[in-house]
């Protein structure tokens, strides 16, 4: 897994927001189009991608998408 | 031959009042009448005016199924009555529904206190009471009316719940074996996992009265205790982890592969929940049953109402191998695989 394609792929669900403004340090509950839904949306594109699935709370603590990444990682790493 | 308990008659019923998104997007003016159906796949829901109870709308449902199934009432033998409000602290709002809706004296009557998991458990009770030769009819009444409990300015709530009660008749029928096609509730898979991620703290023993100011908590997720929390995402995690587990058991247990069920009908939690599952367990879209655009979550309903649904569209046929899964407040889960 690459950190540029879990950020495409994040990108990829925000319908309204460009794609450019979609990074890897971007504080994506900053972005204008964010809501809740955004969160159990992450949460199912990373559990279908990657096996993954992250909870409630690592997903409030989580900012960017680098975040995410390492969280990913990390459960990886334990599995 | 062996006595089995199957799904004999469903009936339901919904309120007459209407909350529609236009009315709940100019109050929540940041979300639109399009968006609220977008995220959720709801355009309107039922709910009740002041002063109706869960017990009422169980009532009129119980009614429509003695009405529209040609059922003699006297013939019902135990009464099973789930909700989430009660009208007494005692007595057991079945004792009262028996004299309301002029069953039997000599009939079992019992309530219990689920949510969304709270058909399928009904309907494992049911079976119970049926395979063991204590009942032979068992009328299972599953009411919500969790808009009551819901504070107006909670949208995560109010744009998903509608009230609404089904009644269920779960009858006895003496079957040859292998009852494989025949009509029969089959095996169950149950869960259950206390945690405060679904709660309404006060109005109980424990906390008879709270903090009633409305405040938000660490996800920014708006929290009174005085009504329904949901912590929405942790909700999500959970489906997410434990709903797929529990179809592939339950389909283990019966002996089954997904590709032998013809329907599925789980609890209408919300459109994007239900395509999530869908999705992660490849069950092709006309084996699944998505009915909540016009009544909302009704909760302990929802099953019995997209399955009545389903029997009037055709799509739950006489003989047909059914896949239901509730999963909900508790934490608690269940599912079965039922012929029709």
């Amino acid at each position: 897994m690459q950190l540029t394609e879990l950020v495409q792929k994040i990108a990829e669900e925000f319908e309204d927001t460009p794609k450019e403004q979609i990074t890897a340090i971007t504080k994506l509950k900053d972005l204008e189009e964010w809501s809740s839904m955004h969160a159990l949306i992450i949460i199912a594109l990373i559990d279908n991608h990657y096996d993954i699935i992250l909870t409630g709370e690592e997903m409030i603590d989580a900012q960017t998408p680098t975040d995410i990444y390492n969280i990913i990682l990390q459960k990886q790493a334990n599995k | 031959m062996s006595i089995q308990a199957y799904i004999k008659a469903i009936s339901y019923y919904l309120p007459p009042d209407i909350l529609d998104n236009q009315t709940l997007a100019e109050q929540f003016t940041d979300w639109t009448a399009q968006s609220i159906e977008k995220k959720t796949g709801i355009a309107e829901r039922r709910v009740v005016k002041k002063g109706v109870l869960a017990s009422d709308l169980a009532v009129k449902s119980a009614h429509k199924l003695f009405e529209e199934h040609h059922i003699n009432r006297k013939t019902v033998d135990f009464l099973l009555f789930c909700a989430q409000e009660y009208d007494y602290f005692t007595p057991t709002t079945a004792c009262v529904l028996q004299q309301k809706l002029e069953l039997n004296q000599h009939i079992g009557a019992l309530d219990y206190n689920l949510g969304c998991s709270g058909f399928i458990y009904g309907l494992s009770l049911a079976k119970g009471l049926i395979v063991s030769g204590i009942a032979s009819n068992v009328l299972l009444l599953t009411s919500s009316t969790l808009t009551r409990m819901l504070h107006p300015d909670d949208k995560a709530t109010r744009t998903i719940f509608g009230d609404g009660a089904a009644a269920t008749l779960i009858s006895a029928v003496a079957s040859s074996s292998p009852i494989n096609n025949q009509p029969h509730i089959g095996d169950f898979i149950l869960g259950t996992k206390g945690t405060d991620d679904i709660i309404l703290k006060n109005r109980w023993a424990r906390h008879p009265m709270g903090k009633l100011e409305p405040y938000a908590d660490k996800s920014g997720s708006f929290r009174s205790d005085e009504h329904l929390f949901m912590r929405g995402t942790n909700i999500f995690v959970f489906i997410l982890k434990v709903v797929p587990k529990m179809i592939l058991r339950v389909l283990e247990k019966a002996q089954l592969t997904l590709a032998d069920i013809d329907l599925f009908v789980f609890h209408q939690a919300n459109g994007y929940i239900l395509e999530a599952l869908r999705k992660k367990m490849g069950v092709p879209k006309e084996k699944f049953v998505i009915h909540l655009k016009n009544c909302g979550n009704t909760v302990s309903a929802s099953i019995p109402i997209a399955l009545a649904e389903a029997q009037k569209a055709g799509r739950a046929y006489k003989g047909a191998r059914v896949l239901l899964a509730g999963f909900g407040v508790g934490l608690s889960w269940g599912a079965t695989v039922v012929v029709l």
